[in-house]
């Protein structure tokens, strides 16, 4: 329904593109644009005015400068005021050097806090924390039963009173006992409340007196619309907010509420839920919230979680094997298995912006016994074959096909698969490799991207690759060009 | 060194899109609906779970009916006790007209709506300020209703139809414009059925779906209670979110709340069979309504949007088809809420809407571009936390409520 904003940029740069100065009214005509694009993409009607309006006080002056490609120049800098504004830097919570720490969660009903309290708890249980959850929210139904239930799954103790009781005492009370105990993260989860509602503001805020937490952290919804900031506001103004976490991120908004809140707030946004499961909750980071604002995907994500999956020996391997030329079905195997090993391929694979000629892929598409039944393919192949799959002929084909339970013409369509992996491997093999992410960093240039048709979520790939809007993740540098161009490629090899 | 890391990485990301493209074109058939919470269970197991539940709750029921308080209460003592579901919310107003049901004030949504003008009162009231309709004039209306998360193509529709209006009939007082497109919307939403559908062959079925943290169950608390007319009509509710931890034992304590009998499964079982006993036990205890609670779930999980649709087979195979499926949408939603009806439609072919948290300061805007886009109308509204704060959808309150008397109120920004 909606065009992605990069799809609206896209059309507003092509214009741009055509004239090959930037002007005011060029800047202006984009903008508008940009304007409609954040809008759609629930970014608050006046933190959208404000954000334009800094990316149009610095588009048409450094246009003036410099005559870069005019489009270029909007695109980053679009980007870069969404990082900026989102915070730049992902911020990590920090605990009181006297323990506990303690946190509160408050937020409107439904956004998800007796969830994350969860999530926050098996996070902090991660990080070698021994957290426990005190349930103050005595106004829903059952949500005692719900917190107490979250505790067990994330093997957390819960503090809790049977209600009715007075949140307010029940906090003093678990304030008392958790001194008694090692426990070292307090997580003190809250009613939700609407904001009109003034009893229960006073007494989040008296409860926030009588703890005084060293966090009190703002859940907010990711499909928030408009309404983001006046209830960001309300809580800033009755109770005050220390940080924010944004809650179901894993559906498909946009999440211009994020940017919403953090406009009005001022306040770091700590994490993100991505998923239903207690491990689903992840550090914010800036980048990437900026690049899905603006459609581009979370291609970060995707190569934080496939960096984890690879053991730095089989890295060293792959990386001598490459510079040889050679890469083979073996090779395939082994990282294959091992980026299975990280979890389900598809929810890896969803993260990924919408590629071209097959758009986006949801995590559903990506079937595991697809996968398995690849892996038994290759493993009914003899060490010889799978190091030189080109000698597989017509009865070899029956006989692996066999072995694996598929018919020969899977063998072939895998095989056919193979080759033009191995065809990429080979280009990305003879540059030296310093010259060669200098390549794939530059080298993801915008008109030559949707000239070849690709426009969409790759298009808009050039502020993240070109240098300073690099993420600080130092691990990661240069990379979100190569992996861009790694699918860029391939687009270009199938369409031939 | 990390360069080596950094390499295997990006080929990795290469591999794993060279995968996709292998998967997806030899993808066949629907994945298996799998969720973390235990394995989905048999039909059968999970019908063995509840029927267990059943007879002790039929056992339990003498005790039950005997603690409802419904029974004994008449319509004016709920009046009477109005004040006390409102009062929390800080809201004056007393609903003991709502339980007429179909007739419900409009002052009664417009005047609960008096803080969410607010925010849309500053917009127009710099409108109202201005002597002639010129270019800032528009500014602010199209900016009062992008607050209102209209969203920015029905805005700029609404906007062009009321520009030609206003230039058709030379209008030139703000005034008139804001008359002009409170027409237009209240248009927009003119002639829609909007009442819940009946089945002649009870109980009638009405199954409720959302997002997380919509307001599913509350919802269903609420109108489990407007449809048993103070304990005339038996209400049945099925527990068939067995997903989310506690959910069942929510609905419980509602269903106690209301008077309404609740069957239950297992933590984590499949929410089909909880169904097909509650469509046996609705049918047996001669209920007229039985209304199914389902787990949040985002659209974009198309396994859990595969087990819905099992869900409505269940239900229909049980000889219960459900009569209404109501998305039940948070008022404070934005643009994603269009993505959730058309997806939750495409899945389950959604009659209508449940618009909730209506009390707060959102305006729920988006329920307009739903029902221009896809014409799913809404049909009850959710304006508080007491037990009656359930009622009619009212096209006329809500444009109301959107283009209500203007707040004066003053505005930096206007001067």
């Amino acid at each position: 329904v909606f065009e992605s904003i990069s799809q609206k940029l896209e059309g507003a740069l092509a214009r741009l593109r055509s004239k090959g100065r930037l002007t005011e009214a060029d800047v202006n005509e984009a903008l508008a644009d940009v304007r409609i694009a954040l809008l759609d993409g629930d970014v608050n009607v006046r933190v959208a005015r404000s954000l334009v309006d800094r990316v149009r006080e610095r588009a048409v002056g450094a246009a003036l400068d410099k005559s870069l490609d005019p489009g270029h120049q909007v695109v980053k800098i679009v980007y870069e005021e969404l990082v900026e504004t989102l915070g730049r830097e992902p911020v990590r919570l920090k605990l009181a050097s006297i323990p506990p720490t303690i946190v509160f969660l408050a937020g409107l009903q439904g956004s998800g806090k007796t969830t994350t309290a969860g999530k926050l708890a098996t996070w902090f249980r991660r990080e070698g924390k021994r957290p426990i959850l005190v349930a103050c929210d005595l106004q829903r139904p059952a949500a005692v039963d719900q917190l107490r239930k979250v505790g067990e799954s994330a093997g957390v103790p819960v503090y809790w009173e049977e209600p009715p009781a007075d949140p307010v005492e029940v906090g003093r009370r678990a304030l008392e006992y958790v001194g008694t105990t090692d426990r070292d993260v307090m997580i003190v989860d809250t009613a939700g409340r609407l904001a009109v509602d003034e009893e229960l503001m006073a007494e989040l805020a008296r409860l926030k007196q009588a703890l005084s937490p060293h966090a009190v952290l703002l859940v907010v919804d990711a499909m928030t619309g408009q309404d983001a900031v006046s209830v960001a506001q309300e809580f800033v103004d009755k109770v005050g907010v220390d940080g924010v976490i944004l809650s179901k991120l894993d559906g498909d908004a946009r999440g211009g509420a994020a940017i919403s809140v953090r406009a009005v707030t001022g306040a770091p946004i700590y994490f993100a839920g991505v998923g239903e499961r207690l491990e689903d909750l992840e550090i914010f980071y800036p980048d990437r919230m900026a690049g899905r604002i603006l459609g581009m995907g979370d291609i970060l994500t995707v190569i934080e979680k496939a960096s984890g999956a690879i053991d730095e020996g089989s890295a060293r391997t792959l990386q001598e094997k490459i510079a040889e030329g050679k890469y083979d079905l073996e090779d395939f195997l082994a990282q294959m298995r091992q980026l299975r090993s990280a979890g389900p391929l598809g929810k890896l694979l969803s993260l990924l912006p919408g590629l071209p000629g097959i758009g986006k892929i949801q995590e559903s598409d990506v079937d595991e016994r697809e996968l398995s039944r690849i892996e038994a393919i290759i493993l009914s192949m003899t060490p010889e074959e799978r190091a030189n799959p080109k000698i597989i002929d017509g009865s070899r084909r029956k006989r692996i096909a066999r072995g694996a339970g598929v018919q020969p013409s899977d063998v072939n369509a895998l095989l056919e698969q193979f080759f033009v992996v191995q065809k990429m491997v080979k280009q990305i093999s003879g540059v030296s490799l310093p010259k060669r992410l200098r390549k794939l960093a530059s080298g993801i240039d915008l008109s030559a991207l949707s000239d070849a048709g690709v426009g969409l979520g790759l298009g808009t790939a050039t502020p993240p690759s070109s240098g300073r809007a690099l993420p600080r993740t130092p691990a990661f540098k240069g990379i979100p060009g190569a992996t861009k161009k790694g699918p860029a490629k391939k687009k270009k090899k199938k369409r031939k | 060194m990390r360069y080596l890391l950094l390499v295997a990485v990006s080929l990795s990301i290469v591999l794993i899109v060279a995968l996709s493209l292998m998967v997806r074109g030899r993808r066949s058939g629907v994945a298996v609906p799998e969720r973390e919470a235990g394995p989905p269970a048999e039909i059968s197991r999970g019908a063995a779970d509840s029927r267990e539940h059943l007879t002790s709750q039929i056992g339990a029921e003498a005790g039950t009916t005997a603690q409802a308080p419904f029974k004994e209460l008449a319509p004016e003592d709920r009046a009477i006790k109005a004040p006390d579901t409102t009062s929390r919310s800080g809201s004056a107003v007393l609903d003991a007209g709502v339980e007429s049901s179909t007739g419900v004030p409009s002052e009664l949504l417009a005047s609960r709506l008096v803080k969410a003008r607010r925010a849309i009162g500053v917009a127009l009231g710099r409108i109202f300020k201005r002597q002639t309709i010129d270019s800032r004039t528009w500014d602010s209306l199209e900016e009062a209703l992008l607050a209102a998360d209209v969203g920015v193509k029905l805005v700029m529709e609404l906007v062009a139809s009321a520009n030609e209006e206003v230039r058709a009939r030379k209008l030139t007082d703000p005034r008139d414009l804001v008359e002009v497109v409170r027409h237009l919307v209240e248009e927009m939403l003119a002639g829609k059925d909007r009442s819940l559908a009946e089945s002649e062959n009870p109980p009638t079925t009405y199954l409720f779906v959302g997002v997380n943290g919509s307001g599913k169950t509350t919802s269903i608390a609420k109108l489990a209670k407007r449809l048993s007319r103070g304990g005339e009509h038996q209400v049945v509710l099925a527990a068939a979110d067995t997903f989310r931890a506690a959910a069942t034992e929510q609905l419980e304590i509602w269903g106690q709340r209301v008077g309404a009998r609740v069957v239950k499964g297992s933590e984590g079982g499949d929410p089909g069979a909880v169904v097909f006993d509650a469509v046996g036990f609705a049918r047996a205890k001669g209920a007229s309504y039985l209304l199914v609670d389902t787990a949040g779930r985002l659209h974009t999980n198309v396994n859990l949007m595969e087990e819905l649709k099992k869900i409505v087979r269940v239900a229909t195979k049980a000889g219960a088809p459900p009569s209404e499926i109501l998305l039940v949408l948070d008022a404070t939603t934005g643009q994603n809420g269009l993505s959730q009806a058309k997806t939750f439609k495409e899945a389950v072919d959604i009659t209508g809407i449940v618009l909730t948290k209506l009390d707060g300061s959102a305006k729920g805007g988006i329920v307009l571009a739903i029902e221009e886009a896809l014409g799913v109308p809404v049909k009850l509204v959710g304006i508080g936390e007491g037990e009656d704060d359930l009622i009619d959808f009212d096209p006329k309150a809500f444009a109301e409520a959107l283009f209500g008397e203007v707040l004066l109120t003053d505005d930096p920004e206007s001067t």
